[in-house]
């Protein structure tokens, strides 16, 4: 077996924080400690890159696999990637850099160990989206919770232990049913190597059941409308950093698991199922965009438009056809880029006025130029305008859903309007219009470690948008083959 | 050298909105203005080339999305319709640059004024060179995006703000269709790029498809579905309130964007998709009728605005429809001839008007103008050329392209014809007598300002009036040059080559001589009656309006469009939004959920609690209780 490239990916952030832990500053400032952090990331953001750049894009299977036995023919330790989990790791080490650079300006107790379970929390991650083992990705599916728990629980607002009991109840009610499905796949196939049960499939009769049990957790993991009101709770809670983590990551795990688990093992379920799929998306899509009209906090605001735009996700995906699925993966990554820059643009201004709420700005574009002209970036490739990420990925869900069902299509479509009013209208709230408050005229415009962080995310917002092939190419192949694995167990059951 | 067409007003934009605080303002302006006019320079001998040389070409510039079999590229298509499209659109481009020298001599901010200008161009030039339509929807999506931007331009403005989220959100609405329609064709056709979709169309053209529940036939639901789009963009009654609030930007602006190139994509999309159109008469019908509707609308509303730019913008509105019209009638060559001869003479107006409310010192208002005929000779002038042009004056550009629309109108020979042309005419009237209203209110009468002494008017330099001088050459010229090679009767479509396509030739009747008259005598006619009205008897107007006080009011207040709209989306959508987040997101999910069931827990451990008091009597109770319950069950089974 060759150098096992996946495990240190995992691995390697767990090692940083351990040697946060045991470690001590001299001069009790932490600053050493976030270097340390910082490196860390860095050195695996690099090696992520590695595996891109090595990754065969040609052939659909799964690569860089390493199989090691746990508990003797009961689980393997078993990691890989394919074209759809190598985007959604990167994307992982690539804001898990920028979030830690982001720290110093948000939070100010008790830093060292918020690095710890912002490194935690990237190992974790990394390990759901190469898991190949059901058990396994369970294991870090559910231990991602813990360090996000911790993040809006000890460095949250003033709400935050209601918020972070209501996020950790959701997500586990969710996720209890998930065990027991995984349990009684072992019990019925005998295995939870996902790529053996990939070839043996799992038996008609019991996949609408499966099917539910991972669609609750996953459905309040996206989250999906009705169980999606733990995500602006937990937003508006959670610091800066916590936010970045939670829509740019954490979110994506949900949609990476209704791709992978979902449509790869119950082809029959999903089939059954995509009705309700799609009405929940399509109301998730209207629904939370007019109530994205009306909030007065900006993160809620944010937090809302995240779950409008998973409700494309989630309906891309189930259109099972090349675009919609290419569509919600694009759609995915560049929702994991803007979302998080929007929240850190949030947090700019936050950390130096302490308010969220949208009517105690305005005015002040000829006071933070830099700034407004990157919020106004992000701004519209929340709301889709053509080059730009975001407007790729929409355009190609809805394509994909416009071939499967006219009348879904035509009505996430009004979801673009929507979009487009609630997110300029934030932006003239915010930036434009006569200043509100001589306050406001003290503001900086952004700092150097700000700039930085919101370039890095704006570049590969627009390159992707006028350049999406690297992206596509990646996954082209395992979507295609996904979509033709489906078509063939679907006809033979 | 095709492409830097299209670069060079990006590399503009990019130098003057990044670099523009390095090299100055004065710099930045020269550098966009001479980059813009480069491109304009070069656009007229593609032009040449194609009419001299029949040249046309597809240049592949890089792929886009290809994504399973989505194949998109971005690419500069040039063909005879493109590149009309392209002198329109750089010409008037590199003039606005330069007027806006002068015009916005006193704003802070001249730069980023200038590379939002730039910026448009490209995604202008983007949106004409398409060969595909995903690109045909960046551009309009980029022509949309710096719309709102110029619209905002001033942003401590609250007008201003409100009025740029209003057009970006009302295109929305438009591209919502276009969307769709895009989708659609995919759909129909599997691909997106014009000439594959074009030569499939008859192997669809009898397909049916069933959408919300009604069957119809898929060629008409592509174009209607395209037409929304279109309908957006170019302000067409329905989606037409967002162009006379756009007006809050500043005038320059308004000649580029909302006269002479932005608002005319639309016809232009269903020009360029004639292929496709000419398969589903319905909707032919149905874009004369809506175009019939807004040319007529618009004009009626003009009448009584007393904003001089709200005036042009509503004629504006009335000219489009006249374009949409000849394309509903089939006459998609007539459309874009109007489309050519509109550039320039309303550029030419907006742009003058622009200058008399440079001299007024910002005042808009043509109720406090007046009498400054003298004090600004080149601006009257040029105005008037622009006014007869616009009003079809014979000879002037006007006179050739709507003349002509309304004869193709009468010539196609259905109802639909008759009354398009009748209502064409009549709308000619109309547009002659607010026209010249605005002409006599504007510099003629008593001087009524009272913020700016009349001697403190003045005439605009000159960085100002040439623009305008050569805008009036256009607007003198264009329909006299162009006719023969625009809507020649004789060589049946040459110019035209494949870019616009008839399923069967244009009528080459003509109309009876009392017919082809008519509007022009018309509206010779009507220089004397606005005189009459608006500076010999001023009070007559005013006597109407009080006698008429339900139309009067019915036509100020626009219709009341605005209004209507208000109460029926934005009013009863932010409704809807506060009950869905109050109502159902906070009582009823987290009522249920959540909350409700971390309540109902601590419920039951608090009654669970009770149980356990701590007396002995109590326990004992309860034993005995258990203990003669089950001892009757044993006795009685």
């Amino acid at each position: 077996m060759s150098f096992p490239i996946l495990s240190s990916l995992i691995l390697l952030p767990t090692i940083g924080a351990l040697f946060l832990f045991f470690t001590k500053d001299k001069d009790g400032n932490n600053s050493t400690a976030k270097y340390v952090a910082l490196f860390t990331s860095i050195v695996n953001f690099l090696i992520s890159i590695y595996l891109w750049i090595y990754f065969d894009q040609s052939v659909s299977n799964f690569q860089f696999v390493e199989d090691r036995t746990w508990i003797e023919g009961f689980i393997n330790y078993k990691v890989g990637v394919d074209g759809i989990s190598i985007l959604f790791i990167i994307l992982t080490t690539f804001i898990t850099p920028l979030c830690i650079i982001s720290v110093n300006n948000s939070v100010k107790n008790r830093l060292r160990d918020f690095l710890i379970a912002i490194l935690i929390m990237e190992s974790f991650m990394i390990g759901v989206f190469c898991a190949l083992d059901l058990v396994v990705f369970y294991l870090f599916f559910e231990a991602g919770l813990i360090p996000m728990f911790l993040i809006i629980g000890i460095w949250g607002g003033p709400k935050r232990v209601y918020s972070a009991f209501k996020f950790f109840l959701y997500t586990l009610l969710g996720s209890v049913l998930m065990l027991v499905a995984i349990i009684s796949i072992y019990w019925i196939s005998g295995t939870t190597d996902v790529v053996k049960l990939y070839e043996i499939g799992i038996d008609a009769k019991y996949q609408n059941l499966l099917w539910l049990a991972f669609f609750s957790s996953f459905a309040v993991k996206t989250p999906m409308w009705p169980v999606h009101t733990w995500l602006p709770d937990a937003h508006v809670e959670a610091p800066t950093a916590g936010s970045v983590l939670l829509a740019a990551i954490l979110l994506k795990m949900a949609g990476y698991g209704f791709i992978r688990f979902s449509l790869g093992l119950f082809p029959v379920a999903s089939e059954v199922f995509t009705p309700l799929i799609y009405t929940l998306s399509v109301i998730a899509i209207i629904f939370t965009s007019l109530i994205a009209l009306m909030q007065e906090d900006m993160k809620k605001l944010i937090a809302y438009s995240s779950v409008a735009h998973m409700g494309f996700v989630t309906l891309g995906i189930f259109t099972l056809q090349q675009q919609g699925i290419e569509g919600s993966i694009i759609q995915m990554i560049s929702h994991g880029l803007v979302s998080a820059a929007l929240f850190l643009c949030v947090g700019v201004v936050y950390d130096r006025m302490h308010s969220r709420m949208i009517n105690s700005y305005g005015g002040i574009v000829a006071i933070i130029p830099k700034y407004s002209i990157l919020f106004m970036l992000f701004t519209l490739a929340a709301l889709g305008l053509p080059g730009t990420s975001g407007f790729i990925g929409e355009f190609l869900i809805l394509m994909g859903a416009f071939k499967d069902n006219f009348l879904v299509a035509v009505l996430a479509s009004l979801g673009v309007i929507l979009g487009a009013a609630y997110m300029l209208w934030l932006y003239k709230r915010v930036i434009f219009g006569k200043l509100v408050n001589e306050d406001l005229k003290q503001m900086l415009d952004l700092n150097k470690s700000e700039y930085l962080i919101l370039t890095c995310l704006a570049i590969p917002t627009l390159f992707f948008g006028f350049y999406p092939d690297p992206l596509i190419n990646t996954i082209e192949v395992s979507v295609s083959d996904l979509i033709n694995m489906h078509n063939i167990n679907l006809a033979s059951k | 050298m095709e492409l830097s067409i299209i670069f060079l007003p990006l590399i503009a934009s990019i130098i003057s909105g990044f670099f523009g605080r390095y090299i100055g303002d004065r710099n930045s302006e020269i550098v966009t203005s001479a980059l813009v006019s480069i491109s304009s320079l070069l656009s007229i001998y593609v032009l040449y080339q194609v009419i001299v040389n029949q040249y046309e070409e597809n240049i592949v510039i890089a792929t886009w999305i290809s994504s399973g079999s989505l194949d998109v590229n971005w690419s500069m298509l040039i063909d005879p319709l493109s590149a009309v499209m392209l002198v329109v659109v750089t010409s008037v481009s590199a003039l606005v640059h330069i007027y806006s020298i002068g015009y916005m001599s006193h704003d802070p901010h001249k730069p980023r004024f200038m590379a939002y200008l730039s910026l448009f161009t490209f995604a202008m030039l983007m949106l004409v060179t398409s060969d595909n339509f995903i690109q045909l929807f960046f551009g309009w999506e980029g022509v949309g995006l710096c719309s709102y931007f110029l619209i905002g331009f001033w942003f401590k403005k609250e007008s201003a703000n409100a009025a740029a989220i209003k057009a970006f959100v009302v295109n929305r609405v438009g591209d919502f269709g276009f969307a769709l329609g895009i989708f659609l064709v995919f759909y129909l056709f599997g691909t997106v790029n014009y000439d594959e979709v074009f030569q499939q169309i008859p192997t669809v053209v009898d397909k049916n498809l069933s959408f919300l529940g009604f069957e119809v036939k898929a060629i008409d639901l592509v174009c209607l579905l395209l037409f929304i789009g279109a309908m957006g963009k170019s302000a067409q009654i329905l989606l037409h309130t967002w162009l006379p609030d756009a007006m809050e930007g500043p005038t320059p602006v308004s000649a580029l964007i909302h006269a002479a190139t932005m608002v005319t994509a639309g016809v232009f999309l269903v020009v360029r998709c004639s292929p496709i159109y000419e398969f589903s008469p319905v909707i032919l019908n149905l874009i004369t009728v809506v175009g019939m509707t807004t040319a007529f609308f618009a004009a009626t509303v003009a009448l009584v605005q007393t904003d001089i730019k709200k005036i042009i913008a509503y004629s504006t509105c009335s000219q489009l429809g006249y374009m949409f019209f000849a394309a509903g009638v089939g006459a998609y060559n007539v459309a874009m001839f109007h489309l050519f001869t509109h550039a320039f003479f309303k550029a030419l107006l907006f742009l003058g008007s622009g200058s008399v409310i440079h001299a007024f010192k910002d005042e808009q208002n043509i109720n406090n103008m007046g009498g400054v005929w003298r004090k600004l000779p080149y601006t009257y002038a040029l105005m008037i050329i622009g006014t007869l042009a616009l009003t079809g004056f014979p000879f002037l550009s006007g006179f050739y392209s709507k003349d002509a629309i309304i004869e193709f109108a009468y010539l196609k020979g259905n109802t639909t014809g008759y009354y398009a042309a009748g209502i064409g005419i009549v709308t000619a009237f109309l547009t002659s007598v607010y026209s010249w209203r605005l002409i006599f209110k504007t510099f003629h009468g008593e001087y009524n300002n009272k913020e700016v002494k009349i001697e403190e008017t003045h005439e605009s330099p000159l960085v100002m009036l040439v623009p305008l001088f050569l805008l009036s050459i256009g607007a003198i010229f264009a329909g006299v040059l162009f006719k023969d090679l625009f809507i020649g009767h004789g060589g049946e479509n040459y110019f035209w080559s494949e870019s616009i396509k008839f399923l069967e030739p244009l009528s080459t009747d003509h109309p009876p001589t009392w017919f082809l008259l008519l509007t022009p005598s018309l509206v010779i006619l009507s220089i004397p009656i606005a005189y009459y009205l608006f500076v010999k008897n001023k009070e007559l107007p005013n006597e109407i309006a009080s006698m008429n006080k339900p139309l009067y009011n019915f036509l100020v207040n626009k219709w009341y469009f605005d209004e209507l709209y208000e109460v029926i989306f934005i009013k009863s959508l932010k409704k809807l939004g506060t009950f869905l987040w109050k109502v159902c997101d906070g009582t009823i999910i987290d009522g249920f959920g959540p909350d409700g069931i971390s309540s109902f827990i601590k419920k039951c451990s608090i009654k669970a609690n009770k149980f356990q008091s701590g007396f002995i009597y109590q326990y004992a109770f309860v034993m005995l209780l258990g203990f003669s319950a089950l001892l009757t069950f044993l006795i009685v089974k």
